[in-house]
């Protein structure tokens, strides 16, 4: 590196908002990369300088900041937590009647989207071939009929008052036991996360008659992961001739701020704890995996 | 919008839009619906006046004569006699027509009975949507809802067996209007397109070596000026002289014409007519006594020759007058090269649905009557027991026929007016609300599309106001196919009556009073109504004044102009159908008329647009009105101007037509832009919203409102052969795949009846015609629908469904025509995400922006941006729209960068991208060029069945052609056996023999010339080459093969 020894710990250390760009986007030390300092890995110094705080946290959303560690690990969790923590959510839609103007595979879409509040972790993966059982299915249902309010007055047109039932809500879904199910979950009802998802609207005469089979699953968006908090980096500084030349915006580059924002079928400390223990469970897998080419 | 001052500057450019939203969408389509109107209302019972008796040649006492003519309510037939009234929807549904039947009332004779009879049909009329006789004009959108009909949808289409049409609009040159031009050579020349009901014609004024000479089709050479003025009965030059003016050098320029007359030794209107009689051209003799040559030439002379010029009694004196006119124009043009410009707005009048039917209506009403006529002259002289019924002989198919055809294939052809136009109707398009309604807006030139001419391309600055300036195709119609803005009214014809005796109360004296002078005198204005002289005004400025103040008041028509043409020294009074104009608001002393409260009024319903123009607050201007009145563009200019009597301009948004409207910050785009602009008007009609509120009773294509969400399409089923016995296998919300049979259908093996007495006897034999789903994905069946069509044909039809989620190679655009194609799907964790974790939809490269210059597209993300940030929407239509400047101060408020590009983190490593991205909402489509519908490849298939290569084209499962460029490369790089491979083995290779003797084919060994086998042999040549050497042979031309072994 050409750059001053002054400049180095900068660099080393900082993310600079320039006013047309970023500066030194990426980690640059490794070991021997810089003279004089040592990069090599240590666990102690890590363990010194890392840390997490957690700034805030409830039922949906958690937020919390984790210093002292490289960009590429904090990603894999972010990453992780975006699309590899398991979840049950609603796979199979068996179509028993279906005569609103929803079309089957629409509905089937809209309903695929509605979080459903059961612990994926008491659940095993289902496997493709099998029926469907107790271990690794829940099965819902929604049957629901529109008709005419009979008190509703003459003139009214507000389709509120005129029908019954004339808008599907993910309320209406109805959590159907298999097998032992009823008693082991019995604490915690099987239900949707929220109570209020249009799911369909309905007029007199039309009907739903649907079974949904969820299983456990990845891939799915369950957590939003955000990295700022102190400064929106709007840069309005730099667009003052006068400060321009004095004011330097910089980041610290291995301090990153997670939010995660959980669809409340599992709390986002959970969320967070299933996600380390998947990234884990992929490094204990790499090693094996490792160790078993070298023996070759 | 920074232009708007005063009053107008209190006013949102929303609110300033509302008079756009209440009256111009319904007014988009108004000028079809109300042409349609006037024609089955007025029109009609004038063309009936017009034929309304027939007689026979055979029978002088026998005669028909209609009274009166109706057309009914749109209704069809159930059965014999037995009617009801049909809903469009129904006619969608079954293939049939929309039409209402057409009666008369007829007084005629029965042997020496008269007898009226009354509501006689005579044929059927196809009906407008939403016209006075639709079923739908003043139904609430509940009622509408009942008949299926979407209550949005605009009307002014015709649905004929089964399908929507549109009658465009037809742009032509103004009839019966002097259009001094000038040729090729650079001579000048005057030319009058005159039409009347009974005739069209076409009278040419040339100068040939200075002289003056008439042209016209019916006079076999060209007939010196001079003489047909003597043949009108002008037999002195100085009379002559003095229509067309007593002016040094007019009368320099007009004594060679005289010269030649004298030369002629033409003095008298006899000797004249004696000259032009063996002039005439010889026409098919219709029966009826002979005329002699002088009559014919006085005849033609009356009624062909400036045909709209009326003649009473053969007084020529009008006539005379106009011809005068016309050469004096010329005369005057040839000095200072002041022709008339063709292309110029004012000269063109546009032809509406109405007029286009009344034409062919007439057309076939006259064709009618003939044939009645035809059979009266043949029946009535035969004896027979019953008398003759003419009643019994009304054919109603004629007409209905002729009228369903011409609007089904959109060819007019009038023999009559010598009328052959293609391409008059178009299919609606209803891939979205606005493409069907741009469609209603289209006007389509006569010119030829392939002529590369820039003049009648070019956008006119005659135009503005008018027609869309930025809405038109792109290639060999560019320029030629035109849409209305959006506050454009064409006018509809009107009574000149009233106007006539106005303008004589004005002080306009009769052309009939005058000696001739008076026509060139300096102070003296000439006045014309629809292109006839009326007569002459001394204080034009006093006419055009009072004249324009009756308007407002209301004593006359709104849609009557009068201008003022001061290099001809004339006033035009039109009040003829077909010319556009469009709403100002009237300006006096320096304050424009409409203030605020009106406006609030309007917007609150209290008044409606025509109350404004009852009030006076609002006049419609046309084109050559315009040029009359200084019209303002904005309020603030109006001070500049400051008269009487000036125009404001209403809604700066006025301008465009629809589709343009709907790109957001067009203002901000350079010309360069321009090209996008209309690639957005095209576009516009690509996407993907549902157009209308009842897609599930439709079966045709129609598109989801979810841009990305689905798409429909369609298949249709119908049986013809009566016996036709139909298993419909599926039933709705059903899946099929490929090669699954939709319609299990079996035909009688011999459909035609057998010939009597040869009877089979025995059952009919049946074959099978399955209609099986043909496609790459499967579909669902959303709808099946068996009915019976107007033929009583069994008919099924059969709406399918494909759910599609974007992919690969699917096309996507923004509103500034800025299309493209999906590259990459990226799953949502290695998408970069900025500071609030948001990671984008779509990606964008930059490298888009800087040659097309789509500046409305950085504004549309910017406002969005800030937009959503404030929970507001943002204005941004082509004329105004929110200030960068104050969406920038928005974000920054909101904390974000002024520039609006964000922080943003790469998803795959986790570390920051170094540049800032341009990041925020902006509105995408997806359009309808998709991939699923695009791919294509083939191994074997089907091949053509003359040169046995492979069929051309996706549709019938062809093959990728290795054309001349190709092939050109292969030879180019030596590769002779993959050249081979492609071009015969795995095209059309194919066994001949040839005998080596003869150099001739053979066939299976022998050769027929020689009468041998021992020369045979068989070689692989393309199976083209054979039949070349074949049909060269069948061309007396025989091609020899010389053969040689390869190793010799």
């Amino acid at each position: 590196m050409a750059a001053p020894m002054s400049n180095v710990e900068e660099i080393r250390s900082r993310v600079i908002l320039g006013e047309f760009g970023v500066k030194n986007v990426h980690t640059t030390d490794f070991p021997g990369n810089y003279p004089g300092f040592d990069d090599t890995w240590d666990m102690k110094r890590f363990q010194k300088n890392f840390r997490i705080d957690v700034v805030h946290l409830d039922e949906n959303s958690m937020e919390f900041d984790m210093v002292g560690i490289d960009a590429a690990i904090a990603n894999a969790f972010r990453r992780i937590l975006l699309a590899e923590v398991p979840t049950m959510a609603i796979e199979k839609v068996f179509i028993y009647n279906n005569t609103s103007i929803v079309q089957d595979e629409v509905l089937a879409h809209r309903l695929g989207l509605i979080p459903i509040k059961a612990d994926p972790r008491l659940f095993e993966f289902k496997n493709t071939e099998e029926e469907a059982s107790e271990i690794d299915t829940i099965k819902l249902q929604l049957k629901i009929k529109c008709s005419r309010n009979p008190r509703a007055s003459k003139d009214s047109s507000d389709p509120q008052e005129l029908y019954l039932n004339h808008m599907v809500y993910s309320k209406d879904i109805e959590w159907v036991p298999i097998g032992n199910q009823a008693d082991v979950f019995a604490d915690s009802c099987i239900r949707p996360v929220h109570d209020d998802i249009l799911i369909a609207q309905l007029r007199p005469g039309q009907e739903l008659d649907i079974i949904m089979h969820c299983v456990k699953g990845i891939g799915k968006k369950v957590a939003k992961v955000v990295n700022s908090r102190l400064d929106t980096c709007s840069r309005e500084v730099l667009r003052h001739s006068d400060l321009k030349n004095c004011v330097k915006l910089g980041r610290v580059r291995d301090h990153f701020i997670f939010t995660v924002e959980s669809t409340g079928i599992l709390p986002p400390d959970v969320l967070v704890t299933e996600a380390i223990q998947v990234l884990m469970a992929k490094c204990q897998s790499f090693l094996s995996e490792m160790n078993s080419v070298d023996m070759e | 919008m920074e232009v708007l001052g005063g009053e107008f500057g209190d006013m949102t450019p929303q609110e300033l839009a509302a008079p756009v939203n209440t009256v111009a969408v319904k007014g988009l389509v108004k000028q079809h619906i109300d042409s349609f109107n006037y024609f089955i209302n007025v029109e009609i019972k004038k063309i009936m006046k017009a034929n309304e008796k027939i007689t026979s040649d055979a029978d002088p006492m026998w005669y028909l004569k209609y009274l009166n003519i109706y057309v009914g309510m749109p209704d069809v037939e159930e059965s014999f006699n037995v009617t009801r009234p049909v809903s469009p929807h129904e006619c969608r549904l079954r293939d049939m027509t929309y039409s209402a039947p057409i009666t008369v009332d007829i007084e005629y004779t029965r042997g020496s009975q008269r007898i009226i009879r009354n509501a006689l049909p005579i044929g059927r009329m196809p009906i407008m949507l939403r016209s006075s006789n639709c079923v739908l004009t003043g139904k609430t959108p509940m009622e509408f809802s009942k008949l299926n009909e979407c209550p949005l949808d605009p009307g002014g289409y015709f649905i004929v067996k089964g399908q929507e049409k549109v009658i465009l609009i037809q742009e032509q040159l103004s009839k019966n209007r002097i259009i001094v031009d000038q040729d090729r050579k650079g001579t000048v020349g005057a030319s009058v397109t005159s039409s009347t009901h009974e005739k069209k014609s076409r009278t040419n004024l040339i100068v040939k070596q200075g002289r003056y000479y008439l042209r016209h089709n019916t006079l076999s050479e060209d007939a010196p000026i001079a003489i047909i003025f003597k043949g009108m009965g002008v037999e002195s030059d100085q009379e002559i002289v003095q229509m067309i003016g007593t002016e040094e050098h007019v009368m320099a320029s007009f004594a060679p014409s005289l010269e030649e007359c004298q030369k002629a030794q033409i003095f008298t209107q006899t000797q004249a007519l004696r000259f032009l009689g063996n002039k005439v051209r010889r026409q098919r003799m219709w029966g009826g006594p002979k005329k002699t040559k002088m009559e014919e030439a006085r005849e033609l002379l009356a009624s062909l020759i400036l045909t709209h010029v009326p003649v009473k009694e053969f007084n020529f004196r009008a006539k005379c007058f106009y011809l005068a006119v016309m050469v004096r124009r010329v005369i005057l043009a040839q000095g200072d090269n002041k022709v008339d410009d063709r292309d110029y707005y004012g000269n063109k009048r546009l032809e509406l649905a109405g007029q286009l039917l009344s034409l062919l209506f007439e057309d076939l009403f006259k064709k009618f009557n003939a044939e009645l006529k035809k059979i009266a002259d043949q029946i009535i002289p035969k004896q027979r027991a019953a008398q003759f019924d003419v009643v019994k002989h009304m054919r109603q198919d004629q007409i209905t026929n002729g009228m369903v055809n011409a609007i089904s294939t959109g060819n007019w052809s009038l023999k009559r007016f010598k009328m052959d136009r293609q391409g008059v109707t178009q299919v609606l398009s209803r891939l979205s609300f606005i493409s069907a309604l741009g469609m209603m807006t289209r006007i389509s030139s006569q010119f030829e599309k392939t002529r590369k001419v820039s003049g009648p391309r070019s956008l006119q600055p005659s135009q503005w106001g008018m027609l869309c300036p930025s809405d038109t195709p792109e290639g060999e119609a560019c320029g030629l196919v035109k849409n209305l803005a959006l506050m454009t009214h064409i006018t509809t014809d009107m009574e000149d009556g009233p106007i006539i005796k106005l303008a004589f109360n004005l002080g306009v004296e009769d052309i009939n009073l005058l000696c001739g002078e008076e026509l060139s005198y300096p102070s003296v204005f000439l006045v014309f109504l629809n292109g006839n002289i009326l007569g002459v005004i001394r204080d034009h400025r006093k006419l055009v004044c009072t004249f324009r103040l009756m308007r407002r008041a209301g004593f006359i028509n709104e849609f009557v102009s009068i201008s003022t043409n001061m290099t001809d020294r004339c006033v035009y009074i039109s009040s003829d159908g077909g010319r556009l104009c469009r709403p100002y608001i009237i300006v006096k002393k320096g304050q424009p008329m409409v203030n605020n409260k009106h406006m609030d009024d309007l917007s609150q319903g209290y008044r409606t647009f025509e109350d404004f123009l009852h009030e006076g607050l609002v006049e419609y201007l046309d084109v050559n009105e315009e040029n009359d009145c200084q019209i303002a563009l904005y309020e603030h200019m109006i001070s500049k101007y400051a008269k009487h009597d000036t125009n404001g301009q209403k809604q700066p948004s006025w301008v465009m037509l629809v589709t343009a409207c709907f790109i957001p910050s067009e203002k901000r785009r350079t010309w360069r832009s321009s090209p996008s602009r209309c690639w957005e008007c095209v576009r516009a009609s690509f996407p993907t919203p549902t157009t209308t509120s009842h897609p599930g009773t439709r079966t045709s294509a129609l598109w989801a409102s979810r841009p990305w969400v689905r798409s429909l399409c369609w298949a249709c089923v119908v049986g013809f052969v009566s016996d036709t016995v139909c298993f419909i296998l599926w039933c709705s919300g059903e899946r099929v795949e490929n090669k699954q049979v939709l319609v299990n259908k079996s035909m009688p093996t011999v459909t035609q009846t057998p010939l009597e007495g040869s009877a089979q006897p025995g059952q009919p034999q049946y074959k099978d015609v399955p209609i099986s789903y043909k496609g790459s994905t499967d579909s669902y069946i959303e709808k099946v629908m068996i009915s019976s069509n107007a033929e009583d044909a069994f008919l099924i039809k059969i709406l399918l469904r494909q759910t599609r989620r974007p992919e690969i190679g699917d096309k996507f655009s923004s509103r500034h025509g800025q299309k493209g194609v999906c590259g990459l799907i990226v799953p949502q964790e290695d998408m970069p995400f900025c500071d609030t974790g948001i990671c984008p939809d779509i990606i964008m490269n930059p490298h888009g922006y800087p040659s097309r210059m789509t500046v409305g597209k950085l504004i549309e993300l910017l406002a969005g941006k800030a937009g959503v940030l404030d929970g507001r929407f943002h204005y941004g239509t082509a004329f105004g729209g929110s200030k960068v400047k104050d969406v920038c101060e928005d974000l920054i408020r909101y904390g974000y960068n002024y520039q609006g590009k964000d922080y943003v983190t790469s998803g795959i490593t986790g570390e920051p991208l170094e540049a800032y991205i341009y990041f925020g909402p902006v509105y995408y489509q997806k359009l309808k060029h998709m991939v699923l519908d695009k791919m294509h490849a083939r191994a074997r298939g089907p091949r053509a069945v003359l040169t046995r290569q492979p069929t051309e084209g996706r549709s019938r499962d062809g093959g990728l052609r290795l054309g001349e460029m190709e092939r050109d490369c292969l030879i180019g790089y030596g590769a002779s056996m993959l050249l081979l491979e492609r071009l015969m083995i795995s095209s059309d290779a194919f066994e001949v023999d040839v005998c080596g003797q003869c150099g001739l084919l053979g066939y299976s060994g022998w050769c027929h010339y020689c009468k041998s086998s021992c020369h045979v042999s068989s070689l692989r040549i393309p199976y083209a080459c054979k039949l070349l050497f074949q049909e060269l042979q069948s061309m007396n031309i025989i091609p020899r093969l010389k053969l040689s072994r390869y190793n010799e």
